[in-house]
């Protein structure tokens, strides 16, 4: 029936390491970052050293997600390095279109409020979501 | 880009996922090929080649030049 080899699924396996790692390193990140941020108000309130401590300790995880992302997209086929390339092309320029032309209206004071770096990091990732399933529709 | 992909592994009774793992992409990718909505690289359009004891032309052909 089918002559194929059985065993040839060392790149799914791999595929799913990597981002199974991915996963980790960015809930270690996700972690580390609530510890910096209510740590302070929390936990162990005025200790600066703590509070050094635990940015630092965001800061490492966060290195450590960026390599688990790279070799994550290192690890895609063709197609999917593809889909994510022009899902980050997007986010990127989006980000920084809009996330300037937001600060600028904060400058000028044509919105009441201070612009907040979490609304740049909600609409990159909304847009990155909305690039990957843009990308996974026009191949399927 | 054309190609026989599909038809290929029909006469070898291959799934797509046996043939994923062969090329070493996921099913998605051959599904997309298959369809021709992704064009492979040289490296995997190659690859398919040797996995079908075939000449790259033989699977894939150039849809702007009309089979003689």
């Amino acid at each position: 029936m089918n002559d194929l080899k059985t065993d040839s699924s060392n790149w799914a396996a791999r595929s799913k390491k990597n981002t199974m790692r991915l996963g980790y390193w960015t809930g270690a990140w996700l972690v580390t970052m609530a510890v910096a941020t209510f740590g302070p108000l929390l936990m162990w309130q005025s200790s600066q050293l703590l509070t050094v401590l635990a940015i630092t300790l965001n800061l490492g995880t966060g290195f450590g997600m960026i390599v688990a992302n790279k070799l994550h997209l290192q690890g895609l086929d063709e197609m999917h390095q593809k889909i994510q390339l022009e899902a980050m092309a997007l986010s990127l320029g989006v980000g920084l279109v809009v996330g300037l032309g937001y600060s600028m209206m904060d400058v000028t004071n044509l919105i009441a409020f201070d612009a907040q770096i979490s609304h740049l990091v909600i609409l990159v990732g909304l847009t990155y979501g909305a690039g990957i399933f843009a990308g996974h529709r026009r191949y399927r | 880009m054309k190609n026989r992909l599909k038809v290929l592994r029909a006469e070898r009774d291959w799934t797509q996922a046996q043939l994923a793992d062969e090329l070493e992409v996921s099913r998605q990718t051959v599904n997309a090929i298959e369809k021709g909505k992704f064009d492979p690289s040289l490296p995997l359009a190659f690859k398919a080649a040797r996995l079908f004891g075939l000449l790259i032309e033989d699977i894939f052909q150039d849809e702007a030049v009309s089979p003689e």
